[in-house]
């Protein structure tokens, strides 16, 4: 029987601020999370503050830290699709994508045109889904409640796409070791394109509220400038650091899933600051709606997954059920887990966030050896400590939500 | 382009280097003593800029060099990775010269090998847990560390006090749907991970 006990314990609010005690002078400790709403998640930062200025920021981690790479020790490669999910959980689709690469990398494994423009799609649509989160919640931190809301409104018309596609909205796990899980319904590319004709209007709407609204301008303008050579430092990558002139796009310098084929820009920051990685993700939109437009166009016929990977991708369900050789294949990809060879591998995509990458050391057979994610925002907040004392503390959520990090992926 | 004409330069410009056999990216492997000397001439004078990646590996208990850092530069000259691997060389006490001076981006991936492996980089500047709060007793991503993990003291004494808890291993040994690397496959069912029910031992009421 379940008994009930009241207890009290003591001010644990308190117990946030305990560097407080530990600063001798006239400085003041603000203990920030790691439940607070610049945080984004569970990001804690301890700051210490002379007067409004920070003087010190040294951010916490590891309140989301489930062991991800320790769980992909001990199940096998398409078992931990669904984990990949809740990395990036704000573009769960170019996780999934990211991580079948690399599987596929290891194992040699080319897959077909149509599976590729599927992933490309994915990666794309997802891009656009962060990124407008991003914007939206930077507007947020800034002050400016409504763009929040038509980007929010936009996300869902995806979210209902991404229904369509994968069956569910948020946590898809829509790709598989050699392909992905289903092919496209039928009509689903036109509403796809629908939905990319459609957008550029409600960008359009939120950069009438914010690109050149004058206190948008003020909080971000000149705020939280990452050099070039800091960023580079720092191992930032993505929209952080191509906004500080980097320029660094995956997509062009070692194409995957079929990339060269598709014609769009890497718009380039010249300043590093808060504004210009808002403007690198709004153009980084744009591009997406570009690339989209090109797949749909060019939507390759054919095979959605790799049909010769006979002990990598488990066959199509009607033929498991009607064919003895399909059903054994079946069988052993369920319990032992598609058969990779040895090695190691290192592969990294363009994600959202920036680079997503992943090392599998494999001794052969379907379950990884060891399993390193690495983290895109983890990287893009280690510059906190350098980047945020000089600054205001009220710049510390424009700062935070310019970063557009995840705290899923970054605590793993 | 990282091709062979570029790596057998850079093989021959640094004797001390050994190359490794890889799939991917050109692979080399450096003793922990001439390390930093060589990160720092990468970045300096071949044009890997940034450090993407920093990581360990434990290659069993009973391997004669357990543990292993790995680490990822990319190159935007080249537009292209190398990996460099080193071997700790005492596998009770297993140390590392830190590189966080010369890539800033280090600091956090190594205190993280710290937190999981428990690997110690010399001159780092702030090594400590990273994901794993200060006091916990054990490095979780070495291999005898059990998936479910191990029942330990709550982070905040004061509250284990009241209410009596501790961080317990998550229930169901080994989690519903596990499959080891090794062992046969009835062992990767969920029924085998269920210790309270197995072929020898009754189901209880």
């Amino acid at each position: 029987m379940t008994t009930t006990k009241e207890i009290s314990i003591g001010d644990i609010a308190s117990r946030g601020s305990e560097a407080v005690n530990k600063i001798q002078s006239d400085r003041m400790a603000l203990n920030v999370g790691p439940s607070h709403p610049t945080t984004h998640g569970v990001l804690r930062l301890i700051m210490e503050l002379n007067g409004d200025l920070i003087d010190k920021c040294e951010p916490v981690l590891g309140y989301l830290h489930r062991g991800d790479e320790k769980i992909a020790e001990n199940m096998t490669y398409n078992q931990f699709i669904p984990y990949t999910d809740r990395l990036d959980y704000l573009a769960p689709l170019a996780n999934n994508v990211a991580y079948a690469l690399t599987v596929e990398k290891l194992a040699n494994l080319e897959v077909p045109p149509r599976c590729q423009a599927i992933r490309v799609l994915i990666s794309e649509m997802a891009r656009i889904s962060s990124h407008l989160l991003g914007m939206g919640v930077f507007g947020m931190d800034a002050g400016a409640w409504t763009p929040f809301m038509y980007t929010f409104t936009e996300r869902e018309k995806l979210y209902t796409l991404f229904e369509e596609l994968t069956g569910a909205r948020f946590t898809t796990s829509f790709t598989r070791i050699g392909g992905v899980a289903r092919d496209v319904p039928d009509g689903w590319l036109g509403r796809v394109e629908n939905f990319v004709d459609d957008l550029p209007k409600a960008i359009s709407e939120v950069e009438k509220l914010l690109t050149r609204n004058r206190i948008f301008l003020d909080r971000t303008e000149g705020i939280g400038e990452i050099s070039k050579e800091d960023a580079l430092a720092y191992g930032l990558t993505g929209p952080n650091l191509r906004a500080s002139g980097v320029d660094l796009d995956l997509r062009k310098d070692n194409p995957y899933s079929g990339y060269e084929q598709y014609d769009f820009d890497v718009p380039i920051g010249t300043r590093g600051d808060c504004y210009d990685r808002y403007l690198v993700r709004i153009e980084e939109v744009l591009q997406s709606i570009r690339i989209i437009k090109q797949v749909i166009k060019n939507f390759p016929t054919g095979a959605w997954y790799a049909e010769d990977a006979k002990k990598i991708f488990a066959p199509p369900k009607e033929k498991i059920l009607s064919s003895m050789e399909e059903l054994i294949q079946n069988f052993m990809i369920v319990t032992e887990g598609p058969q990779i060879p040895s090695g190691e591998v290192y592969f990294e995509a363009e994600n959202p966030k920036g680079a997503l990458g992943f090392y599998i050391v494999s001794k052969g057979g379907g379950v990884p050896y060891r399993m390193k994610i690495r983290a895109p925002s983890f990287c893009n907040l280690s510059i906190l400590e350098k980047l945020a004392p000089g600054h205001f503390l009220s710049d510390i959520t424009v700062i935070l939500g310019s970063l557009d990090f995840v705290m899923g992926e970054c605590d793993r | 382009m990282i091709d062979d004409e570029f790596s057998s330069e850079l093989m021959r410009k640094y004797s001390f280097l050994s190359k490794r056999v890889s799939v991917d990216w050109l692979t080399v492997e450096c003793s922990p003593k001439n390390l930093v000397d060589l990160l720092q001439s990468l970045r300096d004078q071949e044009g890997f800029d940034i450090l993407i990646d920093l990581t360990a590996v434990d290659h069993g208990e009973d391997c004669e060099s357990r543990f292993s850092t790995v680490i990822h530069l990319y190159s935007l000259v080249h537009r292209g990775y190398i990996r460099v691997h080193s071997v700790c060389s005492d596998n009770d006490n297993p140390i590392m010269p830190s590189c966080a001076e010369i890539y800033p981006a280090a600091n956090w991936h190594e205190r993280e090998a710290y937190d999981m492996f428990g690997i110690k980089f010399t001159d780092h500047p702030n090594l400590k847990r990273i994901l794993m709060w200060d006091d916990y007793p054990y490095f979780p991503l070495r291999k005898e560390f059990p998936l479910a993990g191990i029942d330990t003291p709550l982070p905040a004494a004061d509250v284990a006090e009241v209410t009596d808890a501790s961080v317990e291993p998550a229930p169901m040994m080994g989690g519903p749907f596990v499959s080891g690397a090794s062992g046969p496959m009835s062992d990767s069912e969920p029924r085998a991970k269920d210790e309270s029910w197995t072929e020898e031992m009754e189901k209880g009421s």
